[in-house]
């Protein structure tokens, strides 16, 4: 079962613990039956969740999902692939705008514009692969950061006013549950991302531990070697930088319709920035870990803002710098030494 | 089915029975009781609009004062303000949170255009007040479709409504030049001006545009002066309109120069552009300037004066944000005072649209807020300013720039 693999993606293919010591089966040090226990026991929170919360709090959620869904592109892309983006912000710009643009001008569902968003996103993350090929590490970064800067403004520009609504932006229309599901419009678009989420991540799963995803990592980690090995190292960067950026764009989609408003100034460097947090403190290099990264993203600076007004920015550093000290390989790196621990004293 | 709609019909004799009752029955939506209103806030603490949040902080310390006295009609204000970094999908979080799990009475003085366009639409659907919001665009006044959202400061379009008619009056065979900002800032301002003029829309000889993007406007003005306008209308932000004060001064070029409202800072705007370039300089305002040396003996400006030192210590005392922020508060203040005890938020709208001659403390003298069911829009006269060489100086009559109703 592909699930069994997610917390302990990364690191499956190197832990062969076999037969003789333990009994039950073992991937990454933990036993499988515990994170398919884990693996279920949230589901069902995740599915009786909207039951027992506030609209409210059901929306900050499926934000939270959200932004774990382009973290995870982040992560395909630098985790996996070790490209580095700080300009992710403008894929989701893409994909909230071309999902705003079709749902006003071309009438069409947001179902509809989904998918659309996502071969946009896809198509442009591949170009943009093209001439990042030449770039290396930091200076993909500044690369990046700069599409990321100019993105608000070209949004703004008058040409392209008629459409992008310049600075006024665009309202979106939420839609509602069909075929009378005793649900409202807020649990509706939870349980949509919740199933693309999950999606996604089963097929981020299947694409890293595939041989696909085993050229990525091997790129990632001696290009050389890779390329001796007969990998095209061109071809799959570019790939891996299309698949990362249409998962952005599929957050954008689902972020205009949940916000029900794209403007320019949703989509600065800060958005940009914030997934690489984002990405760091989940977790690089692990699929749950864009869960935890989503968390941090929408509550910590919630947190930091109820600590100080005044000081919310340095609540917020003084908290990330604690995050960054005390779980150096992220939330799931914690998470998975502290169950490792467990399963070591219990043998 | 008969029992049911006996039911409903008994509920609604009741509704009708509470709704024509004596005003000075007591009557609650959300947020408010016996003893407390909620108020609600959204304002960028952080990020790229940061310096708006001395707004924010002036109205907490301004219910903090009115709390100390014993709250509105015996109830205290109770504050909740977020920030949203100026970012429009955060201030969606945030405007719901205020709704839906803080239960406010009201959203106040949410701040920026693209937060309050976010959440327009979720305030009028809740039907919860989106009151007095700290934009000057002039969509916020639009009370057929959207009855639950107002705004408070001048409009754009009624200042460009006010250089109109001042330059009807005082230059009626001007050649009017005009620089906007090609956003939907500097174009209400342009309607405005357009508006104004009426039938003589042809004075204006040249209207030339820049971008935010562009690093001058020395050719835009190169291109008005070529135009032989005699009146330049300025309608710029900080930086642009600085650039703009010292290239026609460069050019020697003699226009009268007409600068907008939100670039009249002396620090920000003419000192950079050089005090002798801007000297001559026209502009509106509608509050009193903390730095103007007339206002040293007013009452109000020591009244504010008192309530910075006592409630607001940190307060930047030369800031114009804090004299906005004391101002709208009490505009709040006199809305809950008029709703007495009946705070529901269609008795809030109601109060909120008939305010009556509302001459506000540190609002320039004869500057006077109304507002009606068919007018939205608090403030919409200005007094006509000169700038001396050292500081503004009023004059003129206090002029109406009325886009509503």
């Amino acid at each position: 079962m592909t699930i069994d693999r997610t917390i302990a993606s990364d690191d499956a293919a190197n832990t062969p613990v076999a037969g003789s010591a333990t009994k039950a089966r073992m991937v990454g040090g933990i036993p499988v039956a515990w994170q398919r226990t884990a693996f279920f026991i949230a589901v069902v929170i995740a599915i009786a969740l909207p039951f027992l919360v506030k609209n409210f709090t059901i929306f900050q959620l499926t934000t939270v999902m959200i932004y774990a869904i382009a973290i995870l592109g982040l992560n395909l892309l630098t985790g996996y692939n070790g490209q580095f983006s700080l300009g992710h912000s403008t894929f989701i710009a893409i994909g909230a705008y071309t999902t705003a643009i079709l749902m006003e001008f071309a009438g069409l569902s947001f179902y509809g514009t989904l998918p659309i968003a996502a071969t946009i996103c896809f198509a442009f993350g591949f170009l943009f692969g093209l001439p990042a090929l030449r770039l290396e590490s930091i200076y993909l970064a500044l690369a990046t950061f700069a599409l990321a800067v100019a993105t608000p403004q070209v949004l703004k520009l008058s040409p392209f006013e008629h459409w992008t609504g310049g600075v006024q932006g665009l309202l979106v229309f939420k839609p509602e549950a069909p075929f009378g599901l005793p649900l409202n419009s807020d649990q509706w678009m939870y349980f949509v991302t919740l199933a693309i989420g999950l999606g996604l991540a089963v097929c981020a799963v299947n694409l890293v531990n595939s041989r696909s995803g085993r050229a990525i990592k091997a790129i990632r980690d001696n290009p050389i070697a890779a390329r001796a090995m007969g990998i095209n190292i061109s071809l799959y960067k570019t790939t891996t930088f299309g698949i990362s950026a249409a998962y952005a764009g599929i957050a954008g989609s689902l972020s205009a319709v949940v916000v029900q408003f794209v403007a320019p100034d949703s989509f600065t460097f800060v958005l940009a920035i914030g997934l690489f947090v984002g990405l760091v403190v989940g977790g690089v290099g692990s699929i749950t870990g864009a869960l935890f990264g989503g968390l941090f993203l929408v509550f910590v600076p919630n947190i930091a803002e109820e600590v100080s007004k005044g000081l919310a920015g340095a609540v917020y550093g003084v908290i990330l710098l604690l995050v960054i000290y005390l779980m150096p390989a992220g939330a799931v790196g914690l998470i998975r030494t502290a169950a490792m621990k467990l399963a070591t004293r219990r043998r | 089915m008969s029992i049911r709609s006996y039911v409903s019909l008994s509920a609604l004799v009741l509704g009708m029975a509470f709704a024509t009752g004596p005003a000075s029955a007591q009557q609650y939506d959300t947020g408010a009781t016996d003893t407390s209103i909620k108020i609600g806030n959204i304002n960028p603490y952080s990020g790229p609009a940061s310096a708006y949040g001395t707004i924010g902080k002036t109205i907490a310390a301004y219910f903090d004062k009115i709390n100390a006295e014993g709250g509105i009609n015996g109830r205290t204000i109770e504050f909740i303000s977020y920030d949203d970094g100026y970012s429009p999908p955060k201030a969606v979080e945030q405007a719901r949170k205020l709704v839906e799990s803080d239960e406010v009475l009201l959203i106040f003085q949410s701040l920026g255009t693209p937060s309050n366009s976010a959440i327009h639409k979720y305030m009028n659907v809740k039907k919860v007040p989106q009151l007095f919001v700290a934009t000057g665009a002039t969509k916020w006044g639009d009370p057929q479709n959207f009855p639950w959202t107002m705004g408070w400061q001048p409009n754009y379009q009624s200042e460009g409504r006010i250089y109109a008619n001042y330059i009807l009056t005082n230059h009626p065979d001007a050649k009017i030049g005009v620089l906007y900002q090609n956003d939907d800032y500097g174009k209400d301002l342009l309607q405005g001006l357009k508006d104004g003029l009426g039938d003589k829309t042809s004075m204006i000889v040249s209207e030339v545009p820049y971008e935010t993007s562009d690093p001058t406007i020395d050719s835009q003005i190169i291109k008005l002066k070529d135009s032989d306008a005699d009146v330049l209308v300025n309608i710029a932000t900080p930086k642009f309109a600085a650039q703009a004060i010292r290239k026609v001064a460069e050019l020697d070029w003699k226009p009268v120069h007409i600068v907008n409202n939100v670039s009249q800072s002396v620090g920000g705007v003419l000192r950079p552009a050089g005090l002798e370039n801007a000297n001559g300089v026209l502009s509106t305002g509608y509050l009193k300037d903390p730095t103007d040396p007339q206002w040293k003996d007013d009452a109000a400006y020591k009244e504010w004066e008192a309530f910075m030192d006592e409630h607001y210590p940190d307060g930047d005392k030369s800031s114009s944000f804090t004299v906005y922020g004391l101002a709208v508060a009490q505009t709040l203040e006199q809305v809950l005072n008029q709703a007495g005890d009946n705070l529901t938020r269609e008795n809030i709208m109601k109060q909120a649209a008939s305010l009556d001659n509302l001459q506000l403390g540190m609002a320039l003298p004869g500057v006077i807020i109304n507002t009606s069911e068919n007018d939205f829009f608090p403030f919409e006269q200005m007094q006509m300013m000169k700038f001396n060489g050292e500081r503004w100086e009023m004059f003129g009559p206090v002029i109406s720039g009325e886009v509503g109703g």
